[in-house]
């Protein structure tokens, strides 16, 4: 592989930092998936191997792209990685990216633990480059948040790669125009039925015999549970998923007593199945919402009257379980434990004063969506990557009487808010746009980008300046300030939403408490002398700040004090102290 | 077939859990079992509950245990072990680290955080193997609180057939040097707080 990009997104981002570490592979953090995939494209157009990763709705992105580059066909070997993530850990929604290989007519090979995953990866390059087309390798979450043993070959001699040789120009099969697309669109057809014979004898797939009672065709990590739960029984092991091997299928339906299909989300695999006039049970027994887990499919293997064993006498472990007996003692009230911004965090004063002067809030994707949670409450609408502009600008025009503020990181921002705002802009918008720039892409873990300054591989690039961007969009009304200055920040709101003919950008700077330009300050305290337990403080949200023993004798209320462990000395709650009770230590580093 | 050892890692974002729970997935490798790990993380990261799983044994095949079926949890802060005590099984032994960590239901007024006593009630009705380990405090006193975690490994190690050395050898290979010294020290602390050693 020579070239590799990527947008970042739970649960794919680790795929890049990985290749970065390869001499030989350009590895790169794109804007956004559709970039990351244009630029493989042409990489894998160029006669290079290249790779894609995103998380599944990156695709949706990227899918503009990836439907003609079906038409299209590759140069050398192009993969695209989908992380899907059934139980919706780390995301909007638990689409099933298998679909979009059917959709657009181009294999998809499912690992099902760590080696697979390197395998398959290898696989998907060579099968790409032998049925000219680009080839998506789909895991779940629970194949991607998990770590097995991997074999892996002597590593090569580091190698001077060959110069790729000048680019092949091929206008029929590159350039889609329509009257190209018309000619190619009879070869993707052809290609696919080429791959649905190569899957019926390919390695990929797999039957594993055992006892025929019973038959379970799966694929993924579920294939991992229902080896465990189904222990003994027969499978039918799919490594690709679409096209999927109907002579194969047909045999080994023909040879079990009960057929099953166990797979994570949509009843893809089971309606194929279904539609080649077997009976087959699978979703209503499997859930097709959140991620599978051996209990579910146990749960699921009973309901059907499976004759598995019971849990118990497959991995040694108790039949009776404890909690099910109603012991008073496990009836504790656990309180909830929701994510919350890290103490320091610049976006707390944002959604702090956002609340305060009662505004309608159109959120986006980053930690800031932890603005909807208490104690803040404020964020009204969310649904993808760059929308908050475009919402509050919609919602705006069409008259909505509230006073609406979009907010958006610095990376969603460069992802799909540039678009969003220059439509804004142009349509004579009035939407008061936040752009809340803590210099990284924090909830994925702190990776860079365009505005950052820094690549992939932590070398200095040119930062991209937010402000001159806007600026240099059309936008007169900025606001540069900084996220720790409470009071500015309310200012800042206050000023740009009492303007009410024209589009308004106010960028909240403050470093995320990950990233290298962060710094801690001298932590606060609370004189308990002088708080009274008003509670006010705790409505910043911030998990350093505690409820102490001692109780207001107004009040009646615990009065605050502050974990000098988990404090950075940020001050937002020293700056909205109503009886000036937080303190700063001196002399701390 | 399809025995195994299941270790449950529990605790709040930020204690730890990903690196104690890859060093255990690593010493059940080193160790010559198969070995597998998983855990949740993303949005629920910033503070929120953070589980990962370790499997060992001849061949692993789910990465996450089941409920009822671990052998070792291993709690990082002493609220979760109550969250996850049902994961234990009856003859399954329970690794505690004695620090409190509020969430923001409790500051904000919506939830209270139980008492020690009843949290210990909740995990003793589940299993009478419950070990209290004092690892804040031992990391503390060793100049580095976020320690614990290799406190509670220390522990943890007592019990399974695996010399201390493999764990060492698997801690120094995760852990940047400058700390690789103090990490030394918490594993040892931890197992003298086991009773052994």
């Amino acid at each position: 592989m020579r070239y590799a990009a990527a947008y970042p997104g739970t649960p794919s981002t680790e795929i890049l930092p990985a290749l970065a570490q390869y001499a030989g592979v350009c590895a790169e953090w794109a804007s956004n998936e559709k970039v990351a995939l244009d630029a493989a494209a042409g990489a894998s157009f160029a006669g290079a191997r290249a790779l894609a990763a995103m998380k599944h709705v990156g695709v949706n992105v990227a899918s503009d792209s990836l439907m003609t580059l079906s038409y299209t066909g590759v140069g050398a070997g192009l993969v695209l990685v989908s992380a899907d993530d059934p139980g919706a850990f780390s995301s909007q929604n638990e689409q099933d990216n298998r679909h979009y290989a059917r959709f657009g007519k181009f294999p998809c090979l499912e690992p099902s633990d760590s080696q697979e995953a390197k395998d398959f990866t290898r696989l998907a390059f060579d099968l790409g480059e032998q049925f000219d087309t680009p080839v998506m390798l789909r895991s779940t979450t629970r194949l991607s948040h998990s770590k097995s043993a991997v074999t892996v070959e002597k590593p090569a001699e580091p190698r001077v790669l060959d110069p790729l040789p000048r680019f092949e120009r091929h206008p029929h099969k590159y350039v889609m125009i329509p009257a190209f697309a018309r000619l190619r669109h009879p070869e993707v057809e052809a290609r696919v039925r080429a791959i649905a014979e190569y899957a019926e004898s390919c390695a990929l797939n797999r039957v594993e015999w055992g006892n025929r009672r019973v038959g379970v065709i799966t694929s993924g990590v579920a294939y991992q549970y229902a080896r465990e739960v189904f222990a003994g029984f027969s499978f039918l092991k799919l490594g690709m998923t679409y096209p999927l091997p109907k002579q194969l299928i047909c045999d080994f339906a023909a040879e079990v007593d009960a057929l099953f299909v166990v797979e994570e989300l949509d009843p893809f695999v089971e309606e194929y199945v279904r539609g080649l006039g077997f009976e087959v049970a699978g979703k209503e027994f499997f859930p097709s919402t959140g991620e599978l887990s051996l209990a579910l499919v146990r749960a699921g293997a009973l309901k059907a009257g499976l004759p598995i064993r019971e849990r118990g006498q497959v991995t040694g472990v108790e039949s009776e379980d404890k909690s099910e007996g109603g012991s008073g003692a496990t009836k504790l009230d656990l309180p909830s434990r929701p994510p919350a911004l890290c103490p320091g965090c610049p976006h707390r004063s944002v959604y702090f004063n956002l609340r305060k002067l009662k505004m309608l809030v159109a959120g986006d994707i980053g930690c800031y969506a932890i603005g909807v949670l208490p104690p803040f409450e404020k964020m009204d609408m969310l649904i993808s990557m760059g929308a908050s502009i475009g919402m509050a600008h919609g919602a705006k025009q069409a008259g909505c009487p509230d006073n609406i503020v979009a907010t958006i990181g610095d990376s969603t921002f460069f992802h799909a808010g540039l678009p969003e705002l220059a439509s804004t802009i142009y349509n004579q918008g009035v939407v008061c746009t936040m752009i809340l720039d803590n210099g990284t892409t924090a909830m994925t873990g702190g990776q860079d980008n365009p505005a950052t300054g820094v690549t992939l591989q932590g070398q200095t690039t040119h930062a991209i300046d937010i402000e001159a961007t806007v600026r240099a969009m059309g936008v007169g009304d900025v606001w540069v300030v900084n996220g720790l200055d409470v009071k500015g920040v309310e200012t800042a709101i206050r000023e740009a939403t009492a303007i009410e003919d024209r589009p308004t950008v106010i960028i909240v700077n403050g470093a995320c408490v990950f990233t290298r330009q962060f710094r801690r300050r001298p932590v606060v305290a609370v004189d308990p002398d002088t708080c009274n337990g008003c509670g006010f403080c705790f409505r910043v949200g911030c998990p350093s700040i505690l409820k102490s023993d001692q109780i207001g004798e107004k009040t009646k209320r615990p009065k605050a004090q502050i974990d000098p462990l988990l404090c950075t000395g940020c001050t937002v709650c020293l700056q909205i102290c109503p009886r000036k009770a937080i303190y700063r230590t001196e002399g701390e580093a | 077939m399809h025995q195994s050892i299941n270790f449950l890692f529990v605790g709040v974002g930020g204690q730890g859990i990903l690196t104690a729970s890859d060093i255990a997935a690593e010493v059940g490798l080193e160790a010559g079992y198969d070995a597998k790990k998983s855990e949740v993380h993303g949005f629920s990261q910033r503070g929120g509950v953070v589980e990962s799983h370790v499997r060992w044994g001849d061949d692993v095949a789910s990465p996450l245990a089941e409920k009822g079926t671990v052998d070792y949890l291993v709690a990082t802060e002493i609220l979760e072990v109550a969250r996850w005590i049902e994961w234990l099984r009856s003859s399954g032994a329970a690794f505690v680290n004695r620090q409190h960590i509020a969430p923001m239901s409790v500051t904000v007024g919506t939830a209270v955080y139980p008492s020690d006593e009843d949290i210990l009630t909740v995990v003793h009705a589940r299993s009478d193997d419950v070990t209290i380990v004092e690892g804040l405090a031992i990391a503390e006193r060793l100049g580095n609180p976020r320690l614990a975690n290799t406190v509670l490994l220390g522990t943890l190690s007592t019990r399974l057939d695996v010399s201390p050395e493999t764990w060492l050898t698997v801690i120094e290979r995760r852990v940047p040097p400058r700390y690789v010294e103090q990490n030394r020290e918490a594993f040892w602390e931890g197992r003298r707080a086991a009773g052994n050693d």
